[in-house]
């Protein structure tokens, strides 16, 4: 993760950096949200890692290729099926358990799946997308984890790890003491926050209270200097009362770290705030088995409250998704569900008064996109709507990457219509019209949804564009995910977005990594 | 927005409108603050209905009336009748229990009524004792208004009330004392009361009228013909009655490194404010309003920030509303934020908030009057025509109809979309008068 120290200059102004500043001295730049430096830190994993003891059955290597893969025969996905809006409607073994009805865009065979299995069955329906016609699919679905441990919803403990570096208060150090409390995981990748450069808690002028106390507390705290200059106090309303200079708000860069997945999203170097969000979290099938999600939203700016509608949109469809999931719905319908629920969510918005301060000249309903990503023990679906993406990448580099979702973009109408070629379509200034959105304007809610089953391990990577238009082929993406992303989902969700800030950072960037096939919880844990 | 239980102060808002968004090395901010007092939710507020007020239950105030006695007001004689009529009728407005005093004017000031130095405070009685002295007054003599408007000053001072308020009228020029001799004593009554002034006939000059009453932020008419005058005091002296709270101030906070291009009043009227900030702790600073009935007003901000980097975002300046509090300290009745942030969003950055466009547009209206019309006087008529023609473009395109009309009898129009005009050959000078003197006045934005 950042280390202050590591830079010799800001990122955002060049400006020379002492070691241990927080913030630039000229420009008032949140190190915090500094792009990492692109190397791997020395300090290794004290613990293993769940993948790699203590759940053998995970272990990569072993997980056979799909036989269903032989339209894509190197990907290794055994894409399951895809789905839309308006498809034709086929009884699924989910819908024998839940009495609803699955939407099937292809409507191939049906098979019937043995009761009360688990959802790693899923993927020996074998509705066969339109690149695996004939799936009879592979076993590896019951080869999935297994494990017995606690699967409850306690995942969520871990959302107490949501926060906001750049308030002024909330130093790195704080970092240390958020982490010890949830040693029972003991994530190597966690120990990429105690870098060598000693990012101790003494290293850092402010004190560094605990934000779980502090955040909710009305009590007067104490008057907070300006990031900026360094000078003023900050005002109530958020401005310093010297330089007047904004001060970072929560949004401008969060983390959060589950079991089995990390989010990172950052406001980037151009914009004025963070109009991405996302929502992570450990769920758990009907069977006990674990199930990670990851809903990743991007604001249309163009649109009214932005901000608003990506954070609705993000904890509505996670909300459902988790529901849905320990009911024992079919991942692929609940991320359906989900994806209708986010857009209720924010249609919502636009009936809500528009505060007096905000005089947009162009009122108009909020809007976001949304990709989300469920990753179970042998499935992983996906669903979309906008042009937000989800990527495959195989840990075992030598099989492709491959990009899992098909954007709403006029660049991409263009591309499927074959009136363009991609390079010519990406060039146009049109590229990032979108054609797929969330909100009270949209014609109509196309939720698109498709089902995976990959034959190895991987990573996958749910981003806004903010990321991938710096890593917009999948090649591009996997060159950009660290080697052990499966292993510190976090440390890669930051080094990615360090990319996009590289890169320039003109779009905010937000990133979340599930490593495939979900871990059971605390597998790896000493 | 500041609400307060103290029922003789209104409450305030400032709403403030405009497009925060900068191109990258943007630093010009503007920004329109609408300020709207509504009487502090009271029945019987001295702005909607005067007459509820019990005596002695509205605000406390005191008001002054300045008649010009000069010998020209006998050149017509209805010109004094008119005046005499007129004062009776402000008279007649006054508010039970307000206190009251007439001067006549002339190269000297003259107390009319109550005299010996006091004021009067109105009741039936006092309304027509003042009324009968208003017979004796007799036209002879000069014109030196700084005295009447120091003689006002110092009998305003000896009454302990919130308002005090100044009505002042003339015909003629300031002939009996120096320029400089008027505008000291518009600096030493600056602050101390308010006053509006009107000029009668046509024998005055327009720029001595509106510089008394932008000084004492009041305001400034004509009234060409004497028997308009009794209706015009009667709603000056209502409007008088109407204020709630006096010296409240337009404070500005900017941060460090901000600099001030302009403060204007922009509506009702444009009336530019940069040069009379006062200091008011660090980096902020005060510019009267005057008093406050029931009304809206808006201001106009400039002001140039430091060039910071895309995506950044700062507070430009803060807009308060403030009244000093007994102990000296002042009372903020509300505040607005006005922000800058940068883009590199051409379509956020390059659109102008209407609000802004709107009153840019109508300070240029009041500005490009007073060129031609100062044009056309020097005989300069090619420029007086580039001016009003422009003028009648921008009151056209704006919807600003009064002005619109005043200028019509000065130039004959074209085409009023492209300002084409020509002047006309032969204008009354009451119509000219009248367009120099509500040149200022503005109209808000077109729904």
């Amino acid at each position: 993760m950042h280390q202050p120290a590591a830079l010799s200059t800001c990122p955002s102004c060049e400006w020379p950096l002492e070691s241990g500043d927080l913030y630039c001295g000229a420009c008032g730049y949140d190190l915090s949200a500094a792009p990492e430096p692109p190397r791997d830190h020395p300090t290794l994993a004290v613990n293993g890692r769940p993948g790699d003891a203590a759940a053998p059955p995970a272990a990569p290597a072993d997980w056979p290729t799909a036989p269903g893969a032989a339209a894509e025969p190197d990907n290794g996905l055994g894409t399951v099926e895809t789905q839309d809006a308006g498809d034709v409607r086929v009884r699924d073994s989910a819908d024998e358990r839940n009495g609803q009805h699955v939407h099937h865009q292809n409507q191939s065979h049906s098979q019937n799946q043995r009761p009360g299995q688990g959802q790693g069955q899923d993927g020996r329906l074998g509705h066969a997308g339109p690149s695996s016609p004939s799936v009879p699919s592979s076993p590896s679905g019951q080869t999935g984890p297994t494990g017995p441990t606690g699967q409850g919803l306690d995942g969520r403990q871990g959302l107490d790890g949501v926060r906001g570096v750049g308030d002024g208060r909330d130093v790195p150090g704080v970092r240390d003491g958020l982490d010890s409390r949830d040693g029972r995981d003991g994530r190597g990748g966690r120990d990429g926050w105690d870098g060598p450069a000693g990012a101790g808690p003494d290293d850092y002028p402010l004190p560094a209270p605990d934000p779980r106390a502090t955040a909710p507390a009305a009590a007067p705290a104490p008057a907070k200097v300006c990031v900026a200059c360094r000078a003023g106090s900050v005002a109530a309303d958020g401005y310093c009362e010297n330089c007047g200079h904004a001060q970072p708000r929560e949004r401008d860069h969060m983390e959060q770290e589950l079991d089995a997945v990390a989010a990172v999203s950052d406001r980037g170097l151009r914009h004025h705030r963070n109009e991405d969000a996302f929502a992570i979290s450990s769920a758990a099938l009907a069977d006990g088995t674990p199930a990670a999600v990851a809903i990743v939203c991007d604001g249309v700016s163009s649109a009214t409250r932005p901000d608003e509608a990506s954070l609705a949109a993000s904890r509505a469809a996670s909300a459902s998704l988790e529901a849905a999931l320990v009911r024992g719905t079919h991942p692929q319908q609940a991320m359906h569900d989900a994806i209708l629920a986010a857009g209720e969510a924010v249609n919502a918005l636009a009936d809500e008064p528009v505060p007096a301060r905000e005089h947009h000249p162009h009122q108009n309903a909020p809007a976001c996109t949304l990709v989300g990503a469920v990753v179970t023990g042998g499935l992983l679906v996906v669903g979309w709507v906008g042009d937000s993406r989800v990527y495959w990448v195989p840990v075992d580099r030598t099989g492709p990457a491959v990009r899992l979702t098909e954007d709403d973009s006029w660049a991409a109408q263009m591309v499927a219509a074959g009136l363009m070629s991609e390079a010519e379509a990406y060039a146009d200034e049109r590229a990032h019209a979108i054609t797929g959105w969330l909100g009270a304007d949209a014609y109509e809610l196309e939720p698109h949804t498709a089902s995976f089953k990959p034959d190895r391990a991987g990573v996958v990577v749910v981003c806004t564009d903010g990321l991938w238009n710096y890593a917009e082929a999948a090649e591009e993406m996997a060159a950009a995910v660290p080697a052990d992303a499966a292993e510190r989902p976090l440390h890669s969700a930051q080094v990615l977005v360090g990319h996009a800030l590289d890169g320039g950072g003109h779009d905010n960037v937000t990133v979340a990594v599930l490593p495939f096939p979900a871990a059971p919880r605390g597998a790896g844990s000493a | 927005m500041a609400i307060f239980s103290k029922s003789p102060v209104p409450q305030f808002t400032v709403d403030v409108y405009q497009n925060a968004y900068l191109p990258e090395g943007g630093r010009e901010v503007n920004a329109i603050a609408t300020v709207t007092s509504t009487g502090g939710g009271t029945i019987g507020s001295a702005v909607s209905a005067p007459h509820l007020y019990a005596a002695g239950a509205g605000p406390s105030a005191a008001v002054a009336v300045m008649v010009d006695c000069s010998g020209s007001m006998d050149y017509p004689p209805t010109k004094m009748r008119g005046a005499r009529d007129a004062t009776a009728a402000a008279v007649d407005a006054l508010r039970d229990g307000v206190h009251f005093a007439v001067i006549g004017g002339t190269h000297v000031a003259t107390e009319v009524y109550p005299g010996d130095g006091r004021l009067a405070v109105a009741s039936p009685q006092t309304r027509a004792q003042a009324k009968e002295a208003l017979r004796k007054l007799s036209a002879g003599g000069g014109t030196a208004i700084g005295t009447w408007l120091r003689l006002a000053d110092r009998l305003l001072a000896t009454a302990d009330v919130s308002i005090r308020h100044g009505i002042l009228l003339t015909d003629g020029r300031n002939e009996h004392e120096s320029p400089d001799a008027l505008r000291a004593s518009l600096d030493a009554c600056a602050g101390r009361f308010t006053c509006d002034a009107r000029g009668v006939g046509t024998d005055w000059e327009v720029k001595e009228v509106t510089g008394i009453a932008s000084a004492l932020l009041g305001t400034a008419d004509i009234v060409a013909d004497p028997a308009g005058l009794a209706a015009d005091f009667t709603r000056m002296m209502e409007a008088a009655m109407g204020k709630e709270v006096a010296d409240v101030s337009l404070r500005l906070w900017t941060p460090m490194g901000v600099e001030i291009v302009f403060v204007k009043q922009v509506a009702p009227t444009v009336e530019d404010l940069t040069a009379r900030r006062t200091e008011a702790g660090p980096r902020a600073g005060d510019y009267p309003t005057g008093s406050w009935g029931d009304e809206s007003r808006d201001y106009h901000i400039c002001v140039r920030v430091p060039g910071a980097e895309i995506g950044q975002e700062m507070l430009a300046a803060r807009v308060s509303l403030v009244v000093p509090a007994a102990d000296g300290t002042a009372q903020t009745l509300s505040q607005g934020l006005v922000r800058a942030v940068w883009t590199d969003d051409m379509a956020a950055s390059t659109s102008i908030n209407p609000q802004v466009a709107h009153y840019t547009g109508q300070a240029e209206l009041a500005q490009v009057i007073q060129q031609g019309l100062d044009a056309r006087k020097l005989g300069d008529l090619d420029g007086a025509t580039a001016k009003l023609g422009r003028a009648v473009q921008l009151a056209g395109a704006s919807g600003n109809e009064d002005t619109a009309r005043l200028l019509s009898k000065v130039v004959d129009v074209v085409d009023a979309t492209t300002g084409t005009v020509r002047l006309k050959a032969r204008v009354a000078e009451a119509d000219e008068m009248t367009l120099e003197t509500r040149s200022t006045k503005t109209v808000r934005v077109k729904k």
